[in-house]
């Protein structure tokens, strides 16, 4: 449960096109730490070399490593298939499975990988549904289909989906962009309860939800359109909103951008 | 002078005049007054002529008035919607006449007994028989090509849209692209080329393989579409979970998508059960039952109708059984729209809280 994850000199292509480039930090188990930065620098993709979701991606490929607890994931003879495992995920946009109902979407993640016990299986399903905060809203209907839910309760649901399979690590892609300010409240609330069994790592364009959930803050920034993107620096949430060591994040911070 | 003369006839410059909502009717039934007048006076015999006479005075009439009545755009809104309501009917009118054609000519010699007959002895030219052999054979061969052609185009499709990159996936694309062109009749001589090799008789089986041929690239072109709707975001959200790409395809790809994938198949069925050309050139067709498509020439619906037709010379008999076979084969079609419609329904999205 809960692994650090170990960055060294990490550079992620599409095609001949480099996204990001010699990207090395460390993310501590049982925080959470928020990537801030502007559109196209690089934090999504960043974020999904973590899982080895980048390959999926034509033409995606990625140099340098990835420590998961001393294990390289990109190591020779690893799986992506049981990395992303024990590295769960959960998208900008709230993406339940349409075909399935509320129950057979959290369950979804044991059921396709066929390594479940039926018994366990309700039990998995409610304590996954009561950790996303959902469980009191969608007990009465876990037969109904997942796509009938609320913008809200489906990322709620995305996330018990992810949680259901007891990840490692978990890695959140702009969770709240598509969401009003009461789900993202109900979001951020989970984050904060979720840390203390998961590494948490989340993109977010909005700084006061950085400011608000984070542990630690790393900042991304490009130096042109068509540049790769960098970190620029990271530190702990506090010191990088108020007194960060590099010019370009306080820019970035008080709005004084570009 | 002329902006009082329009603030004269407009007291609100939101609220125009407007032609009264009966005035569309009123319009095509003097259209069509003024074509039959034309026609009786012009000496025009063909009613067609008639007909698009009125479409014509009905197009050009409804301008006019409504330029009179309610200005430049509103005249243009009103023949947009009359040119919309014109095409449709030119569309409708050979489709309703078709399908009554075939009703009030088929309806004659279809009965119980028509469809669990053969022809047995029945000679051409005279009443009696019927078109049990034909379903027979028409059910087997197709059903056979179906069960070739549906799981090598669904795979097709699957590979090309899931796996497909490079040179192997631009090869294929092109050759189901060709295959699309086949002609029937080209489908039925490259069977019937294997079957002279191997020195073999028409059976219906070789029919089903010409009719897997046509089957196979509308199969692979509806099922490649169907899966390009899928959203990735379903795909990434599965294999983020740790889910292999082939459990993935099969548990949520698929299921995704299975409506729209069936319908495409029963229309690839619709299409091949009307194919006569392959069945003549590979079945030949039976007078008598022959229920074992893998031996001996079998009847088939299209072809017993093209049979029927040419080889009858002109009895009154004979033709009522195309016209019977004909309506036969057209509600199998039907059936087969409407059960692929239930079926897309069916397997559909739910969105219902």
């Amino acid at each position: 449960m809960a692994k650090r994850i170990d960055v060294s000199g990490l550079t992620a292509y599409y095609g001949s096109h480099k996204a990001i480039e010699d990207i090395s930090m460390t993310v501590e188990p049982r925080s959470v730490t928020a990537f801030i930065g502007p559109s196209g620098c690089g934090k999504s993709t960043f974020l999904r070399t973590l899982n080895r979701m980048h390959e999926v991606t034509p033409g995606g490929r990625v140099e340098g490593k990835v420590l998961l607890d001393d294990e390289d994931l990109y190591g020779a003879g690893i799986d992506p298939v049981s990395v992303r495992r024990e590295v769960g995920m959960v998208f900008q946009r709230p993406n339940p499975f349409p075909t399935m109902s509320i129950f057979d979407n959290v369950a979804a993640g044991l059921r396709l990988n066929g390594k479940y016990k039926k018994s366990e299986l309700n039990d998995i399903v409610e304590k996954s549904l009561k950790g996303a905060n959902l469980w009191n809203e969608v007990k009465d209907r876990l037969n109904k289909p997942g796509s009938g839910l609320s913008g809200g309760q489906q990322q709620r649901l995305c996330i018990a989906r992810a949680i259901a399979v007891e990840p490692d690590v978990l890695l959140m892609d702009e969770p709240c962009s598509a969401l009003d300010p009461i789900s993202t409240l109900a979001i951020e609330d989970l984050i904060g309860e979720l840390k203390e069994r998961f590494t948490i790592v989340i993109v977010t364009h909005n700084m006061q939800q950085a400011a608000r959930v984070s542990d630690r803050t790393a900042f991304f920034n490009l130096a042109a359109v068509g540049q790769p993107g960098r970190l620029i620096e990271i530190d702990d949430t506090e010191r990088i909103f108020s007194n960060p060591s590099v010019q370009a994040t306080e820019d970035y911070i008080s709005g004084r951008f570009g | 002078m002329s902006h009082a003369v329009l603030t004269d006839k407009r007291p609100s410059t939101l609220r125009g005049a407007r032609l009264p909502k009966w005035s569309p009717w009123a319009i095509a039934a003097g259209s069509i007054a003024v074509a039959v007048g034309i026609g009786l006076a012009a000496g025009l015999d063909s009613r067609v002529q008639w007909g698009l006479i009125a479409a014509i005075v009905f197009v050009l009439g409804t301008y006019v008035i409504a330029a009179r009545v309610e200005g430049g755009r509103q005249a243009k809104d009103r023949v947009a919607t009359s040119l919309v309501w014109v095409a449709f009917l030119l569309a409708v009118i050979p489709l309703v006449s078709l399908v009554w054609t075939t009703i009030s000519r088929g309806m004659k010699v279809l009965d119980p007994y028509f469809l669990t007959h053969s022809m047995g002895l029945v000679a051409d030219a005279e009443p009696g028989g019927g078109i049990y052999h034909a379903i027979l054979g028409s059910l087997e061969q197709v059903g056979l090509a179906t069960v070739i052609a549906a799981p090598i185009g669904v795979l097709t499709a699957i590979y090309l849209v899931e796996y497909g990159r490079g040179r192997l996936a631009k090869a294929v694309t092109f050759f189901v692209d060709v295959m699309t062109g086949i002609p029937s009749i080209v489908a039925g001589l490259f069977i019937l080329s294997l079957m002279l090799i191997f020195e073999m008789q028409p059976f219906g089986f070789a029919g089903s393989l010409a009719l897997a041929i046509l089957m196979m690239p509308v199969v692979v072109r509806s099922t490649e579409e169907m899966l390009k709707l899928v959203p990735n975001e379903l795909r990434e959200a599965s294999l983020a979970l740790g889910v292999p790409k082939w459990r993935t395809i099969l548990k949520v790809v698929l299921p995704t998508s299975i409506g729209g994938i069936t319908t495409g198949i029963m229309l690839a069925i619709a299409r091949i059960a009307g194919e006569t050309a392959p069945v003549l050139l590979l079945v030949w067709g039976n007078s008598l039952i022959n229920a074992n498509p893998f031996e001996g020439a079998q009847a088939s619906l299209p072809l017993y109708i093209y049979q029927q037709y040419a080889n009858s010379a002109g009895a009154g008999a004979a033709y009522d059984r195309a016209w019977a076979a004909s309506l036969t084969l057209i509600a199998f079609v039907m059936i087969l729209n409407l059960v692929a419609r239930g079926i897309a329904r069916w397997k559909a999205p739910k969105t219902g809280r």
